[in-house]
C-alpha cells in the first residue's frame, strides 16, 4: 500500500515537473529526424552505387541500433538523475522528514520510489522504442528479429542504472550520483566496445576487459543481447562474427547472464535499502 | 496499558490504577556526530494530555532530541517509547503528528493534495471534509488547490502545521513551529496547542519564544550541550521566589547572612536574594530584623517573581543548582 503511494507519488512528480513533457518532445523530433534519415537511404548515392532496398534494410538494421542506443541513453541519463535527488535531495532539502515520520517503513518507501521510477524509465524507452521501430517499418519496411525481448532488455537495462542512481544518492550527494551512474554507465560501454576491439584483434587480456566490465556493472551486456534481438542476423554474417563493431552484437544473451542480471539488481536494491535504513534523516 | 473497564470487578484489578503508557519515554538517549555529542544521556517523558516545552539555546540537542524520538535518527544509546510502543516499529508513529524545524513540501504537489498524501501514509480514514477543515484551522481555506511552490516560508509552515494535524494525532511534535509566523499566526499556534491539550492531545514544543512557552506549556525540559539541565512542572521552575534589598554600610558579616539565606546576587546598593520554593513567612522577616540588628540601613525589600527566561538564563549560566 505505502510501496505503491510512493510509486504514484514518484510519478506524478515525473509529470509534474514536465519531465514526461520534455522527453515527449525530445522524442517526437528524435523520431521525426530519424524517419527522414531512414527514407534516404534507399535510392542513397553511395561509392559502391545506389543502395537498393535490401541493402537499405540491412543499414537499418545496425542503424536502429544507434538509435536504439540513442533512446536508451535518454532513458538512463534521466533516470539516473531522477533517482538522485529522490533521496539525497528529499534528505537534504526536508521533504523526507515529514514523510519518514509516518508510520511506513523506509523500505517500503524506497521500494516505491524505485517501483516509480523502473514504471517511468521502462515506460519510456518500450513507448519510445517502439515507436521508432514502426517509423523504421513504415519508411524502410525492416522489422526486426525479437522486438519484444529487445525492448525488454532495454527496459531491463534502464533498471539497472536506475537502481544503481538509487543507491548512489543514498550515499552521496544528488547531483554527484546522477553524475557517477552515468559515467560508469557510459565507463561499461566504453569497456565493452575495447574488449569487442580486443576480441576481433585476437587479444584475450583486450577482450576480458570488456567480459569483466559486463559483469561487474550489466547495462553493456543487456544492451548488447538488445542489439542482438534488433539487428538483421544477415548483418553480422555480412560485417564478420568477429567484426569488432560497436551496434552489432554477435550473440544472444544467456539465461544464466539474465539471472545474473536479476541478481545484481536485487542486491544493489538490498544494499540501497540498508544504507537508507541506517541513515540519520 | 490501562485496561479500564475489562479489569472491574476482577480479584486482582491491578491493572484499573495504571495511567495509560506515555506519550513520549525515553530513557537515556545518546548521540555522537564524529567526535561531537550531540545528545548525552536524556531522559524524558510526556504524559497523554500533556503540553511540555523543550528549551535550550543553538545547538542543545533540541531537533536532534525530537529526530530520535520520531526514529528518523538512530540513537546511539538509550529507548524510545511512543505511546507504548518502541520506536523502532513505525506504528508507533501511527497517531504522531510531526511538524519538522525544516519544514518542506512537494512543491509539486497542491496544499490539498500534501494533506491526502499524509493521510495515505498514515493509513488513517480522515474524510475530505475534515481535511478542508484542517486546512481552514491554519488559515489556508483559500489555498487548497495552489501549488506548495508557489507559497510563502509562512504559508508552508502553516501546511506543515496542518499535516501535522491531520491523521487524528494523540501526539504532535512541533520544532520550532512559529519560526516563520507573523504575529497572528504565533497567536494561532498557540491556540491550536491549547485546543490540542483540551481534546487530551500530547503536545512537545520545541520553541524559543519562551513566552509562548510559558503561556501553554505544562511542564518544561531544558536542554544544554546536549544533557537536561533542568525540568519539571511550571510552578516546580517558577515557584522559587526572589526578594531584592537596597541596603546601605554592608559589611562581610551581613554578606555571610544574606547567603545563609540563598543564593545572592549584587549590583550596586541591590542585593538579590534567591528564596526557597516554599514560603513559609518567616525567611524574610526574620532576614530583615537581622540586617537591623547587623546595623544596615534597609532602604528597601521587594519580592521578585521569576520568569521561566530567567530562569532558564541563570540554569544555562550554571547560576543556580538544577532542582
Amino acid at each position: 500500500m505505502i510501496v505503491l503511494t510512493v510509486a504514484g507519488l514518484t510519478l506524478r512528480e515525473a509529470f509534474r515537473r514536465k519531465v514526461v513533457w520534455a522527453l515527449l518532445v525530445l522524442t517526437v523530433v528524435l523520431l521525426a529526424l530519424s524517419g527522414w534519415g531512414f527514407s534516404r537511404l534507399i535510392g542513397l548515392d553511395t561509392e559502391l552505387g545506389t543502395l537498393t532496398s535490401g541493402e537499405a534494410r540491412l543499414v537499418a538494421s545496425m542503424l536502429i541500433n544507434l538509435i536504439m542506443f540513442g533512446f536508451s541513453l535518454i532513458a538512463a541519463i534521466g533516470t539516473a538523475f531522477l533517482a538522485g535527488p529522490t533521496l539525497a535531495g528529499e534528505v537534504e532539502s526536508g521533504q523526507a522528514l515529514a514523510v519518514l515520520a509516518r508510520p511506513v517503513r523506509r523500505s517500503s518507501v524506497l521500494l516505491g520510489k524505485w517501483l516509480g521510477l523502473l514504471t517511468f524509465g521502462c515506460g519510456y524507452v518500450v513507448l519510445a522504442g517502439l515507436a521508432q521501430l514502426l517509423v523504421v517499418r513504415g519508411v524502410v519496411g525492416y522489422w526486426p528479429p525479437s522486438p519484444a525481448a529487445g525492448l525488454a532488455l532495454l527496459g531491463a537495462e534502464t533498471i539497472v542504472l536506475l537502481t544503481l542512481a538509487l543507491l548512489l544518492s543514498s550515499v552521496i550527494s544528488p547531483m554527484a550520483s546522477g553524475i557517477v551512474a552515468v559515467g560508469l554507465f557510459g565507463a561499461t560501454w566504453v569497456a565493452g566496445v575495447v574488449g569487442g576491439i580486443g576480441g576481433a584483434l585476437g587479444n584475450e587480456g583486450v577482450e576480458r576487459v570488456g567480459s569483466v566490465s559486463r559483469v561487474l556493472l550489466p547495462t553493456d551486456g543487456l544492451w548488447r543481447g538488445a542489439m542482438n534481438a534488433f539487428q538483421d542476423p544477415g548483418a553480422l554474417i555480412q560485417m564478420g562474427p568477429e567484426g569488432g563493431f560497436p551496434f552489432l552484437a554477435d550473440a544472444p544473451l544467456t539465461p544464466a547472464y539474465l539471472a545474473w542480471a536479476a541478481v545484481w539488481i536485487a542486491v544493489i536494491l538490498g544494499l540501497t535499502a540498508l544504507s537508507f535504513q541506517r541513515r540519520d534523516v | 496499558m490501562a485496561t479500564g473497564t475489562t479489569a472491574v470487578g476482577t480479584a486482582g484489578g491491578a491493572l484499573d490504577g495504571l495511567p495509560p503508557s506515555p506519550a513520549v519515554w525515553c530513557s537515556g538517549l545518546r548521540k555522537r556526530y564524529g567526535r561531537r555529542t550531540a545528545v548525552d544521556d536524556v531522559s524524558f517523558s510526556v504524559g497523554r494530555g500533556e503540553v511540555v516545552g523543550l528549551l535550550g539555546p543553538n545547538g542543545a540537542g533540541k531537533t536532534s532530541v525530537i529526530k530520535m524520538l520520531l526514529g528518523l535518527v538512530r540513537p546511539d544509546a538509550g529507548e524510545v517509547l511512543l505511546l507504548g510502543r518502541p520506536s523502532s516499529d513505525p506504528r508507533s508513529r501511527s497517531a504522531v503528528g510531526y511538524l519538522p524545524e525544516l519544514f518542506r513540501y512537494q512543491p509539486w504537489l497542491t496544499a490539498a493534495e500534501v494533506l491526502d498524501l499524509h493521510v495515505k501514509l498514515s493509513r488513517v480514514d480522515v474524510p475530505a471534509e475534515e481535511r478542508r477543515e484542517c486546512l481552514a484551522l491554519v488559515g489556508l481555506a483559500e489555498r487548497t488547490g495552489d501549488r506548495v511552490g508557489g507559497f510563502s516560508k509562512g504559508m508552508q509552515q502553516r501546511l506543515g502545521l496542518a499535516v501535522a494535524l491531520v491523521g487524528r494525532p494523540e501526539l504532535v511534535v512541533l520544532d520550532e513551529p512559529t519560526s516563520a509566523l507573523d504575529p497572528l499566526g504565533r497567536v494561532d499556534v498557540r491556540d491550536i496547542v491549547l485546543a490540542l491539550r483540551a481534546r487530551g492531545v500530547a503536545v512537545l514544543l520545541n520553541s524559543h519564544l519562551i513566552g509562548e512557552v510559558e503561556r501553554v506549556c505544562d511542564r518544561v525540559v531544558i536542554l544544554d550541550r546536549g544533557r537536561v539541565a533542568a525540568s519539571g512542572t511550571l510552578s516546580e521552575l517558577l515557584g522559587q521566589h526572589e526578594v531584592r534589598l537596597r541596603l546601605g554600610d554592608v559589611d562581610p558579616r551581613v554578606e555571610e547572612r544574606l547567603r545563609a539565606t540563598g543564593t545572592l546576587t549584587r549590583s550596586g546598593d541591590w542585593f538579590t536574594v534567591a528564596l526557597a520554593a516554599e514560603d513559609d513567612g518567616v525567611t524574610v522577616p526574620d532576614l530583615v530584623r537581622d540586617l537591623v540588628g547587623l546595623g544596615v540601613r534597609v532602604h528597601a525589600v521587594e519580592p521578585v517573581r521569576i520568569s521561566l527566561e530567567e530562569r532558564l538564563l541563570a540554569v544555562l549560566r550554571h547560576e543556580e543548582p538544577a532542582p
